[in-house]
């Protein structure tokens, strides 16, 4: 056991880690916002799996991946704060306003 | 130690440390109490940890050609985190999910307060006078 593949070890029981907290908050959330705010996270743990894994066995076949999912992986969570209903704790459903009520866009 | 087991050493503890700011910005998530908060954790540390992910990679795989994609990563996770943390926000504070016992000062409500409209704190409660009021500052 190289310090190389001890330290990569670690950091592959780290990002499981973050991922598996992540999830927590994704289900326990008690709004859409929550939810979204924990797809956003996800989104990186996985790049930074993706990247742990490449630079693990030595390759760059998965670079593409990474750039692709950094581009769009944030339209999940955007999508959701655009269009989504709010719902805060006390389960009182309200559409977002994109401007005051009585005017209209400017 | 040759200088590519320098290197290579170097790698894997930047994907350490890369890993260590993804795990800080996943217990932000879950240990922070509104959604204002949560983003702060989501975006900070996740940007950072990730940047320290691909620098690593960099270091481990040495590949000179490989560098223009990952600096092509980070500036596209750092362009779009933000955007996404702002319209999260916007979307929050418009539903009253904005818990003002934690919140001090709220400029932005302050500034509505004088247009004539007004906030609840989070029950979902949203009263606009504009009918009303009759748009003096106070």
């Amino acid at each position: 056991m190289t310090a190389v593949t001890v330290i990569i070890t670690a950091a592959v029981i780290v990002l499981v880690a973050a991922a598996a907290l992540s999830l927590v908050r994704m289900v326990a959330g008690p709004s859409a916002l929550d939810r979204a705010v924990s797809a956003d996270v996800m989104v990186a743990v996985v790049i930074a799996a993706l990247a742990t894994e490449a630079s693990v066995n030595q390759h760059a076949t998965t670079v593409p991946i990474m750039v692709v999912l950094a581009l769009v992986g944030f339209t999940g969570s955007l999508s959701m704060a655009r269009f989504v209903a709010g719902q805060d704790a006390s389960g009182n459903w309200e559409a977002p306003k994109s401007w005051p009520e009585g005017e209209g866009p400017r | 130690m040759s200088w590519d087991a320098v290197q290579e050493v170097a790698g894997a503890v930047l994907l350490l440390l890369g890993a260590a700011l993804c795990l800080t910005a996943a217990l932000g998530l879950v240990r922070f109490p509104d959604i204002m908060s949560r983003m702060h954790a989501a975006t900070k540390p996740q940007s950072l940890g990730l940047l320290f992910v691909l620098g690593g990679m960099a270091l481990s795989l040495r590949d000179t050609r490989l560098l223009g994609l990952l600096i092509l990563i980070a500036v596209l996770q750092l362009l779009t985190v933000p955007v996404a943390a702002h319209l999260v926000g916007r979307a929050a504070f418009r539903t009253n999910q904005l818990r003002t016992d934690l919140t001090d000062p709220d400029e932005l409500a302050d500034d509505l307060a004088r247009a004539g409209f007004h906030r609840g704190s989070g029950t979902g409660d949203r009263q606009t006078d504009d009918q009303t009021d009759d748009h003096t500052p106070e």
